[in-house]
């Protein structure tokens, strides 16, 4: 018998594993009244201030929780939980994003019942964190005015992904000479459409925008999963 | 750099579908949209690191590039895009929010020796 090659049709997503798991977090979550939020940006972006404000401010009337990613600290999740909300740190190691089975993991033990926000702070990466679904409702990306108004060019895929975009640290926009025009305008030449919102996380500017877009978007996702 | 845990799940895929099929993997065909947030360089070499010691060892990754189409409202149609940095259609000049093709991260065949 002679052997022979042959093509043979597959048609298998290799993040098959990681895509199924997020689906039935994302349905956990929805079933719970849960409306998850998931953070992106590159490190230093000011994701950690960000995500502080905004649990501090949403305590008074919801019940919120963070998760975050990092690759050996836990430095963050101890500033987070200055806002008095429950906080879990999950640590990487050395890998550069979450993945659906690290979130699934860290919410052993909590009862989401009780929960309206849980926010999840990806690792500080602008590449990897794009590829992968963690069964959030709405993936934010963060861009600093200190880091130059091309980023969105120079990492399209994350923004491209993203379903809300927040320029952070507006409070350095001067000093910076931050171009506001060609920031806003290059975040919608990658993604078009996408809501944008500027907030100063240190004067607490714009967060009245991004509180009010978070409740909208928590009834929003309560009607689909 | 996720690359290499990439190439070690395609590699665990086509295992599974040689045991399967009880034949030997040549080559694996794979579909990579320019943006599935995937360097196609990087994981050619992690292709080859994951294949160590496995039976896919020696075995090779064809990757056909699948570009962005989106489809324009205005025009309404399907447009490839030129460009990962400006997501407008190339004929209206119009933006393109809706993306059809790109995000593609497949294996889409297998060369198998029975």
């Amino acid at each position: 018998m002679t052997s022979q090659t042959r093509l043979v049709e597959v048609r298998q997503n290799v993040l098959k594993h990681n895509d199924i798991l997020a689906r039935e977090l994302r349905q956990r979550f929805h079933d719970a009244g849960i409306c998850a939020v998931s953070l992106v940006s590159s490190p230093g972006s000011g994701k950690t201030a960000f995500l502080e404000k905004t649990l501090t401010l949403l305590r008074p009337d919801f019940h919120v929780a963070a998760l975050v990613g990092d690759l050996a600290t836990d430095n963050d999740a101890a500033r987070l939980a200055r806002s008095g909300a429950p906080v879990k740190q999950i640590t990487t190691g050395t890998l550069c994003h979450l993945e659906a089975a690290m979130v699934r993991d860290a919410l052993d033990g909590w009862d989401l019942d009780k929960l309206d926000f849980l926010f999840i702070e990806n690792v500080g990466n602008l590449v990897c964190p794009a590829s992968y679904d963690i069964g959030e409702h709405l993936r934010v990306v963060l861009l600093s005015v200190t880091e130059g108004e091309d980023k969105p060019l120079k990492y399209p895929t994350i923004f491209n992904t993203a379903d809300v975009a927040v320029i952070t640290k507006m409070d350095l926009a001067e000093a910076v000479e931050f171009d506001l025009a060609a920031a806003q305008d290059n975040v919608q030449r990658v993604r078009p459409g996408i809501p944008l919102m500027k907030v100063s996380s240190k004067t607490g500017a714009g967060m009245d925008e991004w509180l009010h877009f978070l409740a909208l978007s928590r009834k929003l996702s309560s009607f689909g999963a | 750099m996720h690359e290499l845990s990439i190439a070690m799940s395609i590699v665990e895929m086509a295992e599974e579908e040689s045991e399967r099929r009880n034949a030997r993997v040549e080559a694996v065909h794979l579909k990579l949209g320019a943006l599935a947030g995937v360097v196609k360089n990087a994981l050619l070499s992690s292709f080859e690191i994951a294949c160590e010691g496995t039976t896919l060892q020696g075995s090779r990754l064809v990757i056909e590039d699948i570009p962005i189409v989106g489809y324009c409202p205005k025009c309404l149609s399907q447009r490839t895009l030129d460009s990962l940095q400006w997501f407008v259609c190339p004929e209206c000049k119009g933006p393109v929010s809706e993306l059809i093709h790109g995000r593609e991260l497949q294996v889409a065949a297998l060369e198998i020796q029975e």
